[in-house]
């Protein structure tokens, strides 16, 4: 661009600098928290690194107050088995939607532009009775079964799989192979960048999803992260601030932590599925 | 090309486990909530019978609706001008110089990633009436503290502060990838045509060809905030008298708490008619504008 003055980019730096005060705020808060002993939480002069260490204390406190371990591991089988779950269902659905002719081509990928519009808490009410009946409810199976089915995946790979060239297909075709086998060994591979967007998107939905995990589950065994801070919280009364700061580090660490190793791709892959 | 028998078999064959699923899961459940509404259904009852629109009469008739619906627009009106505006202003300003992008960018985005729910407890923290930084912030600057969760004036218009935190890094990016998209020799060539200042620049160019992105991100936020319910179910529960209840959470009472589906499924209807009807609204503005986002 034009020549920029110091000024224009000092006031930049400025604005940019008290935006950033107001994004990171939270986090500092959690993590100077997170180290403080009590006396110096319930000071009355704010001090961002505390006088005498607590992170031993608060952390094994957190430890041992709920069962954070098992909140995160549930964390990861939970997100990981449900975004396993919608590429098996979702690839070869986009695969015929994008590439095969078939009866009722039109209708399904209407059906499937219609539900883009409708957010799942929208139908929590029936698919609660529905896992009520089936005897489901307070389970795995009630944490991941509802979400295998994403109309958003078949949208965005179909998308994808347009741009694919149909030689491709053919060429695998004319080597004899399966329709279902050139889904798993020709567009899988194909498909990675449209999935990797996918997948950032339906982990960080996942492992941030509280309003499902609420409903779903009632017993501390199945909980997720989000659903873990809250039955923390509450069972502390919210007084002991240090260990639920430090409780609050470790449930938002994980995600936070692989966002920064490949951020990159986690913008890219919002922004690509943001935009669709 | 024909439609070939054995092209249509392995169509069928392939979408058939996504059909199944996505009846089960979003056809029955979507359509029984158009049943549920016109009945008196309660969970665990083992009959029920149509009321016509007996739920939707009671729904009008119920000032706890009325003020669910309205704080949500209230909600919505503050959140989604808030975070676009921030989102644009952070875009424009990281785009506009080549030092520190990526940190901002990464910092802006961070509230976007993290568990809403862990840092909604957090900013409850922040807003605690004693000790919070909040409030000692405000008292070093010779403002008076306030009980911000606990006053029912204000509490709604904190949680959409918090609301906006979360979601302006998100319509930042896309921001951002919409100005990538605009040509630099544009700017160039409105230089020299002697266009003034960034200001009129930005009139002139970026705001028009931001257009579609602009609509997008505003479809999108509005979405968004209808869809409130994390922080007010961890900081507020709707309260202080009914300060802060909004469409979800009114669901969420209604359909998990009091197990009164048919009304939880009256409500669920209008949700879903003001989320339908935002987004159809993006189709009918791109349509006007010719673009296509």
């Amino acid at each position: 661009m034009m020549p920029r003055s110091f000024a224009a980019s000092a006031f930049r730096h400025a604005a940019l600098l008290s935006i950033a005060t107001f994004a990171l705020l939270p986090f500092a808060v959690m993590v100077s928290t997170s180290i403080k002993p009590a006396d110096e939480i319930f000071s009355d002069t704010v001090r961002w690194w505390p006088q005498k260490l607590a992170v031993i204390e608060n952390y094994s406190e957190a430890f041992s107050a709920a069962p954070l371990m098992l909140y995160l591991v549930n964390g990861v089988v939970v997100t990981a088995a449900i975004f396993f779950l919608q590429v098996l269902v979702a690839l070869p659905a986009a695969y015929a939607l994008a590439k095969l002719r078939f009866f009722g081509r039109h209708v399904a990928f209407g059906f499937v532009l219609f539900c883009l519009l409708i957010p799942y808490q929208a139908i929590a009410v029936p698919l609660f009775i529905l896992l009520y009946y089936v005897g489901l409810l307070d389970s795995y199976s009630a944490l991941v079964l509802p979400f295998t089915i994403s109309v958003f995946g078949i949208f965005l790979v179909r998308q994808f799989f347009m741009g694919v060239p149909d030689d491709l297909v053919d060429a695998a075709r004319m080597d004899g192979m399966s329709e279902l086998s050139i889904v798993w060994r020709v567009m899988l591979p194909a498909a990675i960048p449209a999935l990797t967007a996918f997948g950032v998107f339906s982990v960080v939905a996942h492992w941030n999803d509280y309003f499902w995990p609420l409903v779903a589950v009632s017993s501390d065994s199945y909980f997720t992260p989000p659903l873990g801070i809250m039955a923390f919280r509450n069972a502390e009364a919210g007084n002991d601030f240090g260990p639920l700061m430090a409780a609050a580090t470790i449930i938002v660490a994980p995600l936070l932590a692989l966002f920064l190793l490949a951020q990159r791709r986690f913008i890219e892959g919002i922004a690509f599925t943001g935009i669709k | 090309m024909s439609l070939s028998a054995s092209q249509n078999r392995a169509g069928l064959a392939l979408i058939a486990p996504a059909s199944v699923l996505a009846l089960l899961f979003l056809f029955a459940p979507l359509s029984s909530i158009f049943v549920l509404a016109f009945t008196d259904y309660q969970l665990g009852d083992r009959s029920l019978s149509f009321v016509g629109f007996e739920n939707f009469e009671a729904l009008a008739d119920d000032p706890t609706f009325w003020k669910s619906l309205s704080n949500t627009l209230i909600y919505s009106a503050v959140v989604v001008p808030g975070s676009m505006l921030l989102g644009l202003v952070s875009a424009l300003l990281i785009d506009a110089g080549t030092s520190l992008r990526s940190f901002y960018r990464t910092a802006f985005f961070l509230p976007v990633m993290a568990s809403l729910l862990a840092m909604a407890v957090v900013w409850e923290f922040m807003l605690h009436p004693s000790f919070g930084i909040v409030n000692a912030t405000m008292k070093a600057l010779g403002f008076a503290p306030h009980n911000w969760l606990k006053d029912g004036g204000i509490a709604l218009y904190v949680l959409a502060v918090i609301g906006i935190w979360q979601s302006f890094g998100f319509n930042m990016v896309l921001f951002m990838a919409g100005l990538s998209a605009i040509p630099r020799d544009l700017y160039d060539a409105a230089e020299m045509d002697g266009t003034p200042n960034a200001w009129a620049r930005f009139k002139l160019i970026t705001w028009p060809l931001l257009a579609p992105v602009t609509v997008f991100v505003a479809v999108t936020s509005v979405i968004r905030s209808f869809q409130v319910f994390d922080t007010v179910h961890a900081l507020t529960q709707g309260g202080p008298n009914k300060a802060t209840e909004v469409l979800l959470y009114t669901i969420y009472a209604e359909g998990f708490e009091f197990f009164r589906s048919g009304h939880a499924a009256a409500i669920t209807i209008v949700f879903i008619l003001l989320v339908v009807g935002v987004s159809l609204l993006r189709f009918v503005s791109l349509k006007k504008n010719g673009a296509s986002a």
